[in-house]
């Protein structure tokens, strides 16, 4: 990229009277359709917000309240007062920025240090609530409590006439609260102002969701819950688990065992064995020290490492021999028809990449793909599915996607090479090979090592390929973690995330951290090489 | 290199192939000098075009699977195209419609907020300002699903306040899409805006028109070529996105065509290959379409410094 011609957009220091002339133009200028449209805009921003904040603080958030709060009044601040003309171009891409790409940059940071993950995904007071309503059992001898099924706003309660007489109303994570104007037939409350009373039919619709609903006798958790199994009649059901606020302990009362919080995110009895789900810690460097410790996950994370660098490496190199080759090929002026071969090779690049993927993981297969069946006659060669095979597969396919652009990138290169050059080095008596050596690979190289080094970070991270045509497979077995022999790094912080009943977002996070420093000493070593920095003005 | 001279560059190649030309060469001379090109063309378009061609062939061939793809244009039948869109299981138009919807907004939205920011970089001196184009050449080389479990987790914790915008939401998404806007687009749309003359604007200065009316009116005119590079790239990049979408949208009808289309193929690999191909050649339509016609100003952009 060579840099434009310095332009010098527009004084630096304005006099006070420039700065006048300023306003006064622009507040000629605008005409009120500008100004509309920025009060309309302003007016929609603001009303999503105190929206939000209606929300936030009904939810008794105030952290993000006050964040939301100071966002708006920001916004409006810059968008209302004069000036500030870089913060009125700035601020939308920004906010986004900000929330999207650094925020979650950063809280990938944060959940590496965590246990976060599957039955460590909430906090200890609703870890406690699902382990005693997970573990309830009928009281043998519950008495029967009548029931009338309400809604309201499209919540659920239960309205109970307890064995006494007397008529209470609760529903999940309400406890029964006793009320006095409720509608009676026959001893037994049938409706109460402001609910719906559920018939017969909207009791069979709603079945699941009526069955799944417990209610709490009173405060105290351990004193057991309402459940119904028919939506007329409830039972008391009992936990077999009794939690111990004061201790911080879990007792089942059948086996007498006690499960105690031993700072390791779950209740845990002195046997070691946990009771889940627990709940999400701050683990410090667990995740990282288990990374690099723990023999079935430093093995493959090791491997993982040492493809990712060898696919990305080994893609652009291939692609970019294959776009510098044909680029030569083609940049024959003599040659006819050259635009149509040029169309035509660039088909793969326009292709959507993950239809390719697919479709080729299809050609690939191994019993009834095109390659094997047709191509060699019904030879059954694994293309996918032999760890080495697979890893020549990718490369192969990669090259399918990636030789267009490497192809248009350096015709452009070339042609943009003074032919003067070629002239003097035949004068001075260099044969092809020397001039190419010598003079224009040397200037190409200048010219496309930008490219080279994005294409390498992208490929670094190039997901859908590895994803769509392996799936990351071979499986290794081995391994601790759900990781293949052709996973990338990327595809494996998916992997482990998010496929499989397994998910560890704090491992995940803590891989996507590794990611990061290491695409961090790429990024050095490219500013180094490109001295892009020193093009800002 | 500046995308103007990579655009005209093939242009100028393609005439002066119709003058030079030396029809009455004898074949060996002839082969030597640009006949061996012609065997290496024809070899890469085949292998070029060869994997468009099987899957097209394979759409022809209702009820088909991967074995019966292998006989290429045994059939020529459209039902296949039919079958597709009236699977309730698999709901191809509603994916189709989300993905255009989706990349279209996203696109839009990337480049209106590239633009903006690329004005005030390119046009406006402040504090900080080259503090925030390294910022931008620094944080364009995290993609953003590096991020990916923290997007997860905060769109999650978002559902949980306000469902509209959280998992499983559209919007949601293209508001992530939008998080990567200034990150990959801005130094490629500064680039140019600088080469745009600055005397354009004090001329429009001079003669009255305000900041916004020079930016909409003047600016935005001039780099349109930089415009329709970037939107086109991103809305490519949001059409094959498969990462963050499918975390984000969990009910089927809500989906993009990557994550449909993957979970079609992975969950009857080799049963319905003839619909999977129909769908994935209705897919490929409008990308290779927009690709083959603004072939010449990507190509300028891609070389100005992106990928795809």
């Amino acid at each position: 990229m060579t840099t434009p011609p310095e332009t010098d957009p527009g004084p630096i220091r304005q006099s006070a009277r420039a700065k006048r002339a300023t306003r006064i133009a622009d507040a000629a200028s605008g005409g009120w359709k500008i100004v509309a449209i920025k009060i309309l805009g302003l007016g929609v921003v603001d009303a999503i917000a105190i929206y939000a904040l209606f929300v936030l603080v009904r939810s008794e958030s105030w952290l993000v309240a006050g964040l939301v709060v100071a966002v708006t009044l920001l916004v409006n601040w810059i968008y209302f007062s004069r000036g500030k003309l870089p913060a009125k171009y700035l601020a939308p891409g920004l906010i986004f920025l900000a929330i999207f790409q650094i925020f979650v940059l950063l809280y990938s940071g944060y959940i590496a240090f965590t246990n976060y993950g599957t039955g460590h995904n909430s906090t200890k007071a609703d870890a406690v609530n699902s382990l005693l309503l997970s573990s309830q059992n009928r009281v043998a001898d519950s008495p029967n409590y009548r029931l009338t099924v309400l809604e309201q706003l499209g919540e659920i309660s239960f309205l109970v006439t307890e064995p006494d007489g007397s008529v209470s109303i609760g529903g999940n994570e309400r406890p029964l609260k006793e009320v006095q104007n409720a509608q009676l037939e026959g001893g037994v409350a049938v409706g109460l102002d402001g609910y719906t009373s559920l018939g017969f039919q909207d009791i069979l619709g709603k079945q699941t969701e009526i069955a799944a609903i417990s209610v709490p006798l009173t405060d105290d958790p351990n004193d057991g819950m309402l459940r119904t199994p028919d939506g007329s009649s409830a039972f008391l059901y009992t936990s077999s688990l009794e939690y111990d606020e004061a201790a911080g302990t879990m007792r089942d009362t059948n086996s007498g065992t006690v499960y105690s919080d031993i700072g390791t995110g779950a209740f845990t009895s002195d046997a070691g064995q946990e009771l889940l789900p627990g709940w999400k810690i701050e683990v410090g460097l667990d995740n990282f020290v288990r990374a690099f410790s723990e023999d079935s996950i430093r093995g493959p994370l090791i491997s993982v490492t040492v493809w990712t660098f060898a696919f990305a490496f080994l893609s652009v190199f291939t692609t970019f021999a294959l776009g510098l080759f044909l680029a030569i090929v083609f940049n024959d002026k003599r040659m006819k028809s050259r635009k149509y071969y040029r169309i035509i090779m660039i088909l793969p690049y326009a292709f959507p990449g993950f239809l390719s993927a697919l479709v080729w993981a299809g050609m690939m297969n191994q019993e009834f793909g095109f390659i094997n069946v047709v191509l060699l006659g019904g030879a059954e060669v694994p293309w996918l599915t032999n760890e080495w095979l697979a890893k020549g597969s990718i490369l192969f396919v990669n090259l399918w996607l990636g030789f267009p652009y490497m192809f248009l990138v350096t015709t452009g290169a070339l042609q943009a090479i003074p032919e003067e050059l070629t002239e003097a080095a035949t004068v001075d008596g260099a044969k092809p090979w020397a001039i190419f050596r010598f003079v224009k690979l040397p200037l190409l190289l200048v010219s496309v090592a930008p490219l080279l080094i994005s294409s390498f970070a992208f490929n670094f991270n190039n997901f859908n390929l590895i994803y769509m045509l392996t799936n990351g497979g071979p499986r290794d077995v081995s391994a601790g973690v759900n990781v293949g022999a052709t996973d990338i790094l990327i595809s494996m912080v998916y992997k482990v995330a998010f496929v499989g009943a397994n998910r560890d977002y704090g491992l995940a996070s803590a891989f996507a951290i590794i990611i990061f420093i290491l695409v961090a000493g790429i990024a050095i070593i490219s500013f180094r090489r490109t001295k892009s920095l020193e093009e800002l003005n | 290199m500046t995308a103007t001279t990579q655009k005209q560059n093939p242009d100028a190649a393609v005439r002066s192939d119709v003058v030079v030309g030396h029809p009455k060469r004898p074949f060996k001379r002839y082969f030597r000098e640009t006949g061996w090109r012609h065997l290496i063309g024809i070899a890469m378009s085949i292998f070029a075009a060869f994997p468009l061609l099987y899957v097209f062939s394979a759409s022809l061939n209702p009820g088909g699977t991967l074995v019966t793809a292998n006989s290429l244009f045994s059939n020529f039948s459209f039902e296949s195209y039919v079958d597709l869109f009236n699977r309730p299981q698999q709901p191809y138009a509603a994916w189709f419609g989300n993905t255009l919807l989706i990349g279209g907004i996203s696109s839009l939205g990337t480049v209106f907020l590239g633009a903006l920011a690329a004005y005030a970089f390119s046009r406006m001196r402040f504090i900080g300002r080259r503090v925030g184009l390294l910022t931008l050449l620094l944080v364009q080389m995290f993609p953003q699903l590096l991020a990916v479990v923290a997007i997860f987790l905060l769109l999650s914790g978002i559902s949980e306040i306000f469902p509209a915008i959280g998992l499983n939401s559209q919007i949601g998404l293209i508001m992530v899409y939008l998080g990567g806007a200034l990150g990959v687009n801005t130094y490629l749309m500064y680039g140019f805006f600088n080469t745009v003359p600055s005397s354009i604007d004090e001329a429009a200065k001079i003669d009255g028109a305000g900041h916004a009316r020079i930016f909409f009116t003047i600016i935005l005119r001039l780099v349109a070529p930089i415009l329709a590079v970037v939107g086109l790239l991103s809305f490519v990049g949001t059409t094959s996105e498969f990462v963050i979408a499918s975390i984000v949208l969990i009910d089927p009808d809500k989906q993009t065509l990557a994550v449909g289309l993957y979970q079609f193929v992975s969950q009857e690999f080799s049963r319905n290959w003839s619909i999977f191909a129909a769908g994935a050649v209705l897919a490929a339509i409008p990308v290779m379409t927009l690709f083959l016609f603004l072939q010449k100003y990507i190509v300028g952009g891609l070389t100005a410094g992106s990928v795809k």
